[in-house]
């Protein structure tokens, strides 16, 4: 076999992987999707409520979590530069930058969410029936849409920290780099979903 | 250049690779194996569905309490609708000849990602496990329909939480066997198989694979939702808690709309298979019965609310969505006038494939047309929720593609294991399966029409003429089923040993040995311009 055929056919593989992956963005695009229509569902018909209910998220945590991913967006962007020009130690500094940024995001939420626990308010307590339905919907959604979110963040820190190892190991290199392509392609996504998050629940003040 | 190395025939169900005996089937990454795997299942899961079906109808027999108490009959019909739609028909001829034959069909060796397809059927099973235990553990079986409406799913005590959460891991199987076929289809097509020289099947395949990928995860989260309902109480469907019952209504069928056609493109892909080979005719009109099929696909996106005409729905809703529903029949009744115009002066071949797709045909018709009468508005109001709607969508799934799967075996099966079955055994259980398959659902249209409502554990007495003949019907119907299988095992076991080509097919699954070998082309295939060319 000729190195060309190899090459192509390398090529083509890789080409096949990140197409998997943006398929399996659009269906995680399409589940969020479900979510972003119930809430507009309902702020529709409870607009003062969910007004209210924004004023009890913190917009300065919102904001520095929201700078926090976006900065993590970048760095792993750098980290397949990074590799893409041989430079294995500074790819791996990048991701576990990014790992970092991540852990502090998850830890913000912790805090939030936290708050949100110590006044009763969280999913099956027995303060949110006495709530104004329209209230109660508001933080139904909250937790769900930023729990599901928080849980694509962890699905993520793994496929980062998997991408940490095989940098390690030299099977994510110079020459092959399709799963830090497709990693990072799918931390880009926790962001974008982020990114829609944050105005809808913070910033309807 | 190409790396054949010239070694020996082995057929892929004799191969030898890393693991042996049972493991070699578990941990396969072979999609011929992979394909039969599920075929095992699927047919296993029918046969039970099947039975569930008899004993309701062995209920409907007599007005009152006949075997069963009401509570059972309920879960009955829910686990009925839970196995066959989402373990049966929606991966149906997807997993079993999509995985089988898509890759044979386009000149590759595997699907795109292997692993992916063996982790798929594990999800399968998992669901399939996880389905099965809603119906033992300690709450008892849902019954609430396999639709799960709030606000009784969140409500009744019953094992919804598990059935549903079955159906969401069953749907993230179907996802990634969706994912798996499109990259297929984009990246490993052999040189010169340019999409327009596909088979049709492939086609089918394609734009099922698109549906399943991009319906399924909004079916996943509204599940979530139902269940997060259960545990927490979040409001979303409850109108004590501000929230909307028909909410979930829209959500359910924004993807179960799109599912019917996960269900029935494929089979509209084999029937298109079948009838030019055994028309030896190449099929008519080609470029429409591709496009046809992507534009079920992306209509059927937009007719969900034919499912809630009576929900509370404005006027302008429902008549778009009737509209619409009027639009998606016109792609399928292109597909049957160009079976039709296939046929037409074709060297004809009553062979047991055949006969299925000819009477898929008629039954796919008059499940077609009555679905026009369910999709307009004012003659839905007088049958929905009625048998009525029950015989419009056995007529559709099973008449549909029950037999194109059915089809698909007898079309598939020398190829698949190398052996022929018995043709007249096969022409007789198919005249039996037809005409219980008739003598079942064909009562139930009009026991519909005069308001026999469905999901109902008992009727008037004036109806119970109508409802024996069904009954008799069921029974009839299994015996035929029972006939069909036994001969094609019968057949796999001892059958005469089957040539390469013994339809005289055009398609590349017929160039290549019955059974194929591991990578499937040995040498590499010779692609046509024409996938339908008969000398």
């Amino acid at each position: 076999m000729t190195e060309k055929v190899i090459h192509l056919q390398e090529h083509a593989d890789d080409e096949a992987k990140k197409l998997g992956m943006w398929l399996f963005i659009f269906t995680e695009l399409l589940l969020f999707g479900g979510l972003f229509l119930v809430y507009s569902v309902f702020r529709a018909k409870y607009p003062a409520n969910f007004h209210e209910g924004s004023l009890e998220l913190s917009v300065t945590i919102g904001t520095i979590n929201t700078i926090v991913l976006l900065i993590s967006s970048m760095t792993v962007a750098m980290s397949l530069t990074a590799i893409q020009k041989n430079n294995r130690k500074l790819a791996m500094i990048l991701i576990s930058v990014t790992l970092v940024l991540a852990t502090v995001f998850l830890f913000n939420k912790v805090f939030e969410w936290g708050a949100k626990f110590e006044h009763g308010l969280y999913p099956g307590s027995k303060l949110m029936p006495m709530l104004e339905r329209g209230d109660l919907l508001y933080f139904s959604l909250y937790f769900f849409m930023t729990g599901l979110h928080a849980l694509h963040i962890i699905v993520g820190m793994v496929l980062l920290t998997i991408c940490l190892f095989k940098l390690k190991s030299g099977s994510v290199n110079s020459q092959k780099y399709i799963h830090l392509e497709n990693g990072a392609l799918y931390w880009h996504l926790v962001d974008l979903i982020w990114i829609f998050l944050f105005p809808l629940m913070y910033l309807i003040t | 250049m190409d790396e054949t190395k010239q070694e020996p025939y082995v057929s892929y169900l004799n191969h030898k690779g890393k693991y042996t005996g049972i493991r070699s089937w578990i941990f396969t990454m072979d999609h011929k194996r992979i394909g039969l795997l599920y075929m095992y299942a699927i047919i296993v899961l029918f046969f039970v569905g099947a039975i569930m079906g008899l004993l309701m109808r062995i209920e409907l027999i007599k007005p009152g309490e006949t075997i069963m108490k009401p509570q059972t009959y309920n879960g009955l019909f829910t686990v009925h609708g839970i196995i066959m739609i989402f373990m049966v028909v929606i991966p149906g001829l997807s997993v079993v000849f999509g995985n089988f034959f898509l890759p044979i069909l386009i000149g590759a060796k595997d699907v795109a990602f292997p692993k992916l397809n063996r982790f798929s059927w594990w999800v399968y099973i998992a669901g399939c496990i996880l389905a099965v235990a809603s119906q033992f553990l300690k709450s008892g079986p849902p019954d609430t329909g396999w639709s799960f409406y709030a606000p009784y799913s969140t409500t009744t005590g019953t094992n919804v939480i598990i059935a549903t959460f079955a159906a969401f891991v069953l749907g993230f199987s179907s996802i990634l066997t969706g994912l798996n076929f499109i990259v297929t289809i984009h990246q490993m097509r052999a040189p010169g198989m340019k999409f327009m020289n596909m088979p049709l099947f492939s086609w089918a395949i394609y734009a099922t694979a698109w549906t399943q990928l991009l319906a399924t995860p909004i079916v996943g989260i509204t599940l979530l939702m139902l269940i997060a309902e259960r545990l927490f109480g979040i409001g979303f469907f409850n109108p004590n808690l501000g929230g909307d019952p028909v909410l979930f209504q829209h959500l359910f069928w924004i993807y179960s709309h799109p599912a019917v056609y996960i269900m029935i493109l494929p089979a509209l892909g084999v029937i298109t298979e079948i009838i030019p080979t055994f028309c030896q005719k190449k099929i008519y009109g080609y470029k429409a019965i591709a496009f046809s099929s992507l534009a079920i696909a992306g209509v059927g996106f937009l007719v969900w609310g034919h499912h809630m005409f009576t929900s509370g729905m404005s006027d302008q809703a429902r008549w778009f969505f009737s509209l619409l529903t009027f639009l998606v029949a016109v792609p399928s009744a292109i597909k049957v006038f160009n079976w039709l115009a296939t046929m037409y002066k074709g060297s004809i071949d009553l062979k047991p494939p055949f006969l299925y797709a000819l009477s898929f045909i008629f039954l796919f018709t008059i499940g077609g047309t009555t679905g026009l009468l369910l999709g307009s508005v004012a003659t839905n109001v007088q049958v929905h929720d009625t048998a009525f709607v029950v015989a419009h969508f056995h007529y559709i799934i099973f008449g549909g593609m029950g037999f194109a799967f059915f089809g698909a075996i007898h079309y598939w099966l020398p190829k698949m294991y190398g052996r022929m079955y018995n043709m007249k055994r096969a022409t007789i259980a198919w005249g039996i399966i037809f005409i219980g398959f008739n003598l079942l659902y064909f009562p139930q249209f009009i026991l519909g029409i005069e308001g026999v409502p469905r999901r109902y554990f008992d009727y008037l007495p004036q109806f119970q003429p109508l409802e024996v003949i069904s009954s008799i019907g069921g029974f009839v119907l299994i015996t035929g089923l029972i006939m069909m299988v036994y001969n094609l095992v019968q057949g796999v076991k001892k059958g005469e040993i089957a040539p390469a080509n013994p339809w005289h097919g055009s398609t590349l699954e017929w160039q290549i040995p019955s059974p194929p070998s591991v990578e499937n082309f040995d040498e590499a295939p010779v692609i046509k311009q024409n996938p339908y060319d008969y000398e």
